[in-house]
């Protein structure tokens, strides 16, 4: 009998017929498209077309520590330090067009969709214009509300509706909404296998390593309207599971998880190894952040208006007190002793909100946090020690509380 | 014997307690971290306390230098160190501004001298003690001497960039322009005293607050601080060493908490 195949030997396998899929398209002809991470790939799913994302690769190659040549390309090309690295990255790789850690084709049509940042419009309109193809975008408005605004909703879905339409001249294929109810279907259950398998963290011990959920970034956005990436988080919830039954702690080591913090903001790819070692060196264990949620794109009607206010809702399209509930609701729900908030230099969306934030995890549940600067793919921006000395100084603090607690 | 020991960025500090909490003795030599230089600080130190190494019961390091210094038996981060080292001189204290070499920090102390809450500065070094080493360079005078030049000072020059790279050209400009040494000086202090005001604002400053490191030792700069906060600042006699006479703290504490528990094993 074939040995069963834990999540982790899956989401490698995956991963890597993801881009070799991508590259087979191309060689047989077939369009290849690179997509922003939070868009609505139903459509893309439905036309059976070959997808591919740029943020996932930029991350990798950040992880490989080989963003810097990109960079540079980009750079010279007269591109702005103060951009986001992942757009220089991809604008670098869109020259270089070969990289040690993954590999995209040339694309044949651009999809963004602008619910995670404004840098995506003028990034991909760039990229189109470079390759001289045609890009789909969706224009979800910042609603600057608690509650998103119904008339941007619909504003959303008329785009949803002419996207099939450009889809359809593009591919010369008609478009099935049959098939689009099934990938809806897909979409929605994959995404509550990834909210089900990241709330079992609210476990103490939590039976997951934070870390290890970065990892399942990628699968999340590159599957979420598969079968397979429906079969795969359901897998990984029943190894959470099973290590929640078995009483299970984050590490196979014996480290114990001794404090539970949320880290906020992307990760620091180019020193995942060393900003990671750090926190495990003091048991601290991080247990959630923003992603959980913002990955898991639910609707309760399976229609192009329920998809379009899932893809309108995102937090970061509302206003800071909405943000702050959801934080604080985490700080509650996963018993948090503390915060870790990455000021990363180019997420400016995300930073601008970590002060106030900050202020009321402290002032309203006294979870203490701490910040440090980093960039998610640049190597420049980031200095080991002074991590290592904030990191610490919130292991005292955290330290002080529970004793004043005991 | 206790022994802090507080390795910074631009200076290597030691302090000596007795068993029963008096300091025997401070020592600071200008030369911080991968000098080398806090081994003879320490030397130094006990050879004036007529102490050996070997009467020496726990030792605890803090500072930038903390992470690869292996001689010492436990490390505490500078926050932690310098809530301690303020609240043995000022158990009245609620807030520290600290200013050292690459980094500045507002502290707020919270029961028994524990860190309720703390900011520091961002990656870079305006408002903080490497500002002044440059401001002094070009102003062609000591690092000593830039407190005094800033307090003949009839006015100050507005410095805006934040970037120490960036003042510094403007600085030169200024110069250029006209300016005087003095108003410059006392310029370049204002301008640090805006940023930890901007800092400490986020944390919120509640009195009795106490500035400590190096930069505690320049009274333009707490003259600054204190007008841009509108409070008077406590500043102890030796500003530099808290951070090693918290160190020092803790491993009395640590040595008299680790003896307890063995005795009652």
């Amino acid at each position: 009998m074939e040995e069963k195949k834990s999540s982790k030997q899956i989401l490698n396998e995956l991963l890597a017929k993801h881009y070799a899929d991508a590259k087979n398209a191309k060689e047989e002809g077939k369009p290849v498209v690179w997509s922003t991470s939070i868009a609505p790939q139903e459509l893309l799913e439905t036309m059976d077309v070959a997808v591919v994302y740029p943020e996932n690769h930029a991350a990798a190659i950040g992880a490989r520590k080989d963003a810097s040549q990109f960079i540079a390309s980009a750079e010279s090309e007269g591109y702005s330090y103060d951009i986001c690295s992942y757009a220089r990255v991809n604008d670098g790789y869109a020259n270089i067009l070969y990289s040690e850690a993954e590999n995209m084709p040339k694309p044949d049509m651009l999809f963004c969709c602008s619910n995670i940042c404004m840098t995506v419009i003028k990034w991909y309109e760039n990229i189109a214009k470079k390759f001289d193809i045609p890009v789909i975008f969706f224009d979800t408005p910042y609603s600057g509300s608690y509650q998103v605004d119904p008339s941007n909703v619909k504003f959303v879905e008329a785009q949803l509706e002419e996207a099939v339409t450009m889809l359809e001249g593009l591919t010369g294929r008609k478009f099935d909404y049959d098939r689009l109810k099934e990938v809806m279907q897909i979409s929605n259950e994959t995404a509550s296998w990834w909210k089900k398998a990241t709330d079992l963290a609210k476990n103490k011990p939590s039976p997951m390593n934070g870390f290890d959920m970065f990892n399942y970034m990628a699968p999340i956005v590159c599957f979420r309207g598969k079968e397979s990436g429906r079969e795969l988080f359901k897998i990984w919830y029943e190894e959470l599971q099973e290590r929640v039954e078995k009483g299970l702690g984050p590490w196979n080591d014996g480290t114990e998880e001794k404090y539970r913090v949320l880290w906020d903001g992307i990760a620091c790819w180019p020193y995942l190894g060393v900003t990671y070692k750090v926190l495990k060196k003091h048991g601290i264990n991080v247990v959630t952040s923003m992603y959980p949620e913002s990955f898991a794109l639910l609707y309760e009607q399976h229609t192009l208006a329920g998809m379009a206010e899932a893809y309108d809702s995102l937090y970061v399209l509302r206003n800071v007190d909405y943000a702050i509930d959801k934080y604080l609701n985490l700080s509650r729900d996963f018993q948090l002793d503390g915060g870790i908030f990455h000021s990363n230099r180019s997420c400016k969306g995300m930073a601008f909100k970590q002060f106030e934030i900050q202020r009321q995890m402290e002032s309203q549940l006294g979870v203490p946090s701490v910040i440090f600067d980093g960039d998610q793919t640049d190597p420049s921006v980031f200095s080991e020690a002074q991590y290592e000395t904030r990191v610490q100084a919130l292991v005292e603090m955290m330290e002080a509380r529970k004793g004043a607690r005991r | 014997m206790f022994l802090g020991i507080d390795i910074g960025s631009s200076s290597s500090k030691a302090v000596l307690l007795d068993k029963g909490g008096a300091i025997l003795g401070r020592e600071v030599v200008n030369l911080g971290t991968g000098s080398g230089a806090i081994d003879d600080v320490i030397d130094v130190l006990l050879e004036k306390a007529g102490v050996d190494r070997g009467d020496i019961l726990y030792s605890v390091v803090t500072g930038y230098g903390r992470i690869g210094y292996e001689k010492a038996d436990t490390q505490i981060t500078e926050i932690g160190c310098h809530a301690k080292g303020v609240y043995h001189d000022f158990p009245e204290a609620r807030s520290i501004i600290d200013i050292g070499g690459q980094d500045a920090k507002v502290i707020r102390l919270g029961d028994g001298g524990r860190v309720d809450n703390f900011v520091m500065n961002e990656k870079c070094a305006a408002g903080t003690g490497r500002f002044f080493e440059v401001m002094a360079r070009v102003l062609n005078c000591s690092l000593d001497d830039l407190s005094g030049l800033a307090a003949e000072a009839e006015y100050a020059v507005a410095i805006s960039s934040t970037c120490t790279v960036f003042a510094e050209s403007e600085v030169i400009s200024q110069l250029s322009a006209g300016a005087s040494p003095a108003s410059v000086a006392w310029g370049a202090h204002k301008s640090v005293a805006k940023r930890i005001a901007g800092l400490s604002g986020r944390l919120g400053l509640i009195p009795e607050i106490v500035m400590t490191g190096g930069v505690a030792l320049n009274q333009s700069m707490v003259r600054a601080m204190e007008e841009e906060i509108e409070t008077s600042i406590l500043v102890p006699e030796s500003p530099q060493t808290v951070g090693a006479l918290g160190a020092a703290v803790y491993a009395k504490e640590k040595y008299e908490s680790a003896s307890r528990d063995q005795s009652l094993q």
